[in-house]
């Protein structure tokens, strides 16, 4: 049976230990006893004690038997095939999982077969054990609860502190989300440190992971591939830049406008127009801008004879200010509306203008929340990913130029990644500690961001 | 407010004390000045409002203008005649039988006869004009309905792409032959169709029905849009309950210490990540560490289920909040249970405003590209996947696959992807909106 056919009989088994719980209760408050709880207590608790850890044991063994069967299948290898120089273990255990999976390139050697052949036969064994606890464990389970059923058994209590459990494990996954993305990025990060060392990384002006093939074919070379990141950190700078300049004008002005001057309809008019642009997927903004703003940026500097690159960081950042700028706009108008309307009153009362209201009095009361919302937004505008690597192109440019080809840590993150690797070379390492980095700033970002509200926020009342 | 008590007016110079007249004229000076800056001030408003509902109008026309031709294709109609020994050699009507026969030289004779083409460059110009994906379409139509063999049928196939375009216009006649991907003898005959009446514009079924392919004409999006939904079912089935479950849990049960308060911060601090550091986290953790293949919607949901849990888990917890304390105390009141209150009461009564969340958390992951690219999502998948753990593809990668085709073609149908893209993800906003205002109760 395939892992999916045993989690449906694990879950009729504990639908059969509820149906049983539910009736033996019935039945004994039939007879004239009293019972602690409701009858379908007694049987959601036969029922969740069979099912719940027998579903928990298999999901573990589901994932668990890859990477038992995974030391297993090393012990295949032959010493002299583990003594090569660019022996890597991840290659060879692609190679098994291909001949185990049926698929041939060409004549594999002996012990590839007998791996892959062992393999299945683990497989089976897995197999058989998967099914064999997991049911054992259903019925086991709900026997053991069914014996425990006894008129003044809490078993609503019981049931109760079962659901709290799961709720309190729920609650877990974010934190087990947080610590999956550390270890993922740390890890290889540091083994990338190991090859390059950290100040290269941070401080080195050549961004050129290109020629990591010809390193590991022997040439001996260490120096011809670099991983000085500053050119990609200019260059998310750079785009981040000339977005900001296109998101926070815009956005904070129709913010004032909607908050302070619309007309309750205009309002319900614009507003939901303006957060249909947050709506739109990131690739179709790469799509827009890649296909119409860069054509047209460069067709228009060519008119006014300035040479615009064909994916320029200008054509990005303006594209990625759009996305933003209902980001923007929604923060601020939400800061803008904090600003109790006693404030705007007393001056108005000493005779200001409107826009002197907002610009003397509305405007300083929410400057904390209107810095921590562009905060935000530059952590949106480096983290951004498909509007750079569908516009912004590689060329790892060291250039403050807007009309230059510039490229970013998220677009070389992604080009790094994306298909084929080279297992556990420089320059696939690379991309982690980019993550890596990356992770750091929109965070680091994040926080001053909170601080700032925290500390300067004035409390009205 | 004591600090703000000597705010000066503005345009007044709070030299000492000042006569009610001084005051009064300073002020009617200085009032045309003022009401000038007022305008200004606020024509910088409307000019912000108009700039981004302009920025709006030129990507949705961009988008449209070349999306909604790429709806529909060029076909040609063809008298074939289906010869039972040349298309059927075996006679079983067996897939192979009809692979092993000769369905494009049936498609040739046809083409051949209604253009006249002759000779060895003739007739390789005129097979350039069909797609490649007519015999697959004839093989079709005999294994649908064997008893059309023998006989001579009316067929329509879909033209090539690089006719496509050039009926459409895109390739100039003027254009020097050498630089044009389509020789004048092409032209001759495709004009020799036109005139005959063959050719037709019409909805292009291969857009819907088709899968991917690298010919442009064929290329659909039926094998995405099933990977988009197998993607997004996975999303749903974990991202929903785990989501209401920790917001119930931190909201109403959750004691108040340090485990709890990190999760909170956590909570936040996850949805600040990039989404494309979640791809990362599928490539180490899943396919690096536990060995799972790649390119598979399993783990492209439960990627993007961790990445909109955020969204889920602060939106429900808004709407838990929003449920009055005063259902709580009725329900304690009348002997009922901590939990029972909550599963009975104010789960129910907070639904809806954890479905509107939902909804949205799902436009989200349903938009969602970077993290399907490093999980390997972006491989090029003709079949369509027909469980979670078949390779697939979703809409947004095959938006950006496609982007990436020189062939002008592929830009109009990439638009039109996008169209039905922004169609699924506004429906979806709509109805979140729809559940927002009729099901949730003010209090």
């Amino acid at each position: 049976m395939n892992s999916f056919s045993v989690a449906l009989a694990v879950l009729l088994i504990g639908f059969v230990y509820f149906i049983l719980g539910t009736r033996s209760a019935a039945a004994a408050r039939q007879s004239g006893s009293r019972l602690h709880s409701l009858p379908h207590h007694y049987g959601l608790y036969a029922g969740m004690m069979a099912s719940l850890p027998a579903l928990f044991a298999l999901v573990v063994l589901a994932i668990g038997d890859d990477i038992v069967f995974n030391t297993l299948a090393l012990d295949f290898v032959p010493d002299a095939v583990k003594a090569e120089d660019n022996y890597k273990e991840v290659i060879v255990l692609a190679q098994i999982a291909n001949v185990v999976a049926g698929i041939n390139f060409g004549e594999q050697p002996q012990w590839v077969n007998d791996a892959a052949a062992a393999w299945l036969g683990w497989a089976d064994t897995s197999r058989l054990i998967k099914t064999m606890v997991a049911i054992g464990l259903a019925a086991g389970g709900g026997f053991l609860a069914t014996r425990q059923l006894a008129p003044d058994f809490r078993s609503r209590n019981a049931v109760e502190r079962i659901i709290m459990f799961i709720l309190g494990a729920s609650s877990v996954i974010a934190i087990l989300t947080t610590i999956g993305i550390v270890f993922s990025v740390v890890f290889e990060s540091m083994r990338f440190f190991a090859l390059v060392p950290v100040s290269e990384f941070l401080f080195g002006l050549t961004w050129n992971p290109q020629f990591e093939g010809a390193e590991r074919a022997g040439s001996g070379q260490m120096g011809l591939a670099t991983y000085g990141s500053v050119p990609l950190f200019a260059g998310t700078f750079l785009i981040s830049i000339v977005a900001l300049s296109v998101a926070v004008p815009v956005g904070l002005f129709s913010a004032i406008y909607l908050s302070e001057y619309a007309s309750p309809r205009v309002r319900a008019v614009v507003k939901p127009l303006m957060e249909l642009l947050a709506g739109v997927p990131t690739v179709v903004y790469g799509f827009f801008a890649a296909l119409t703003v860069a054509p047209f940026l460069r067709s228009a500097g060519m008119n006014l004879g300035l040479d615009v690159a064909s994916e320029s960081a200008l054509a990005a950042g303006l594209v990625m200010g759009i996305m933003i700028i209902p980001f923007v706009s929604s923060l601020s108008d939400d800061v803008i509306n904090a600003v109790p309307q006693a404030l705007r009153d007393a001056a108005y009362g000493l005779g200001s203008t409107q826009s002197e209201t907002i610009r003397m009095v509305v405007l300083p009361a929410a400057l904390p929340g209107i810095v921590a919302a562009i905060l935000l937004a530059v952590s949106r505008a480096v983290g951004e990913t498909m509007i750079v690597v569908m516009a912004a192109g590689l060329a790892a440019n060291l250039s403050l130029n807007p009309l230059d080809a510039v490229t970013t840590v998220t677009a070389q993150i992604v080009t790094i990644l994306v298909g084929d690797q080279e297992f556990e070379s420089a320059k696939t390492l690379s991309a982690f500690a980019l993550a890596l980095t990356l992770i750091v700033i929109t965070l680091g970002l994040n926080f001053i961001a909170l601080q700032v509200v925290k500390k300067y926020r004035e409390a009205y009342d | 407010m004591t600090d703000r008590q000597d705010m000066t007016t503005p345009g007044a110079k709070s030299d000492g004390m000042m006569s009610p007249d001084v005051a009064a004229r300073r002020v009617a000076a200085s009032i045309g000045g003022r009401r000038q800056r007022e305008r200004r001030f606020k024509s910088y408003g409307l000019i912000a409002i108009g700039i981004a509902l302009a920025f709006l109008v030129i990507l949705f026309a961009s988008i449209f203008s070349k999306g909604i031709p790429g709806f529909f294709q060029h076909y040609v109609t063809l008298e074939v005649t289906l010869d039972r020994a040349k298309l059927d050699p075996a006679g079983d009507l067996s897939l192979q039988s009809l692979y092993d026969g000769d369905a494009r030289g049936a498609i040739r004779a046809a083409l051949y006869e209604a253009t006249g083409a002759s000779g060895r460059s003739g007739r390789k110009a005129a097979g350039k004009i069909i797609s490649q994906g007519a015999e697959q379409r004839l093989r079709k139509a005999v294994i649908d309905d064997p008893s059309i063999l023998g006989t001579t049928q009316s067929m329509v196939f879909a033209v090539d792409d690089d006719v496509d375009s050039f009926l459409r216009g895109f390739i100039s006649r003027d254009t020097p032959e050498a630089d044009r991907r389509i020789n004048d003898k092409m032209i001759g005959y495709i004009d020799q169709l036109v005139a005959d009446n063959r050719i037709e514009y019409a909805f292009s079924d291969y857009l819907i029905f088709g899968s991917a392919s690298r010919n442009a004409e064929m290329a659909g999006i039926f094998g995405a849009f099933v990977g988009s939904m197998l993607t997004l079912s996975v999303c749903l089935v974990l991202a929903f309950p785990l989501g209401v479950a920790t917001a119930v849990y931190l909201e109403e049960f959750a004691p108040k210490n340090r485990l709890t308060e990190i999760i909170e911060i956590n909570i936040n601090n996850l949805a600040a990540v990039p989404s494309v550091v979640f791809g990362i986290l599928g490539l180490a953790i899943f396919i690096g560490i536990f060995g799972m293949p790649r390119s598979i919607p399993l783990i492209g949901g439960v990627v993007l289920a961790l990445m909109t849990l955020p969204t889920i888990i602060i939106s429900s917890r808004a709407a838990i909040r929003a449920v009055p304390p005063s259902i709580r105390d009725a329900a304690l009141g009348v002997g009922a249970s901590r939990m029972q209150t909550m599963l009975h009461h104010v789960v129910p009564l907070a639904m809806p405003g954890m479905l509107t969340g939902t909804i949205i958390g799902m436009a989200q992951a349903l938009g969602e590209t970077a993290p399907l690219l490093m999980i390997g999502m972006v491989a090029f998948i003709v079949d369509v996947p027909g469980s979670v753990t078949d390779p697939g593809t979703v809409l947004p990668v095959q938006i950006f696959m496609w982007a990436d085709f020189a062939e002008r073609m592929f830009v109009q149908k990439t638009s039109a992807a996008i169209i039905v893209l922004l169609a699924f993800l506004i429906s979806m906003n709509a109805a979140a909106i729809f559940i927002r205002k009729k099901l949730e109760r003010r209090w």
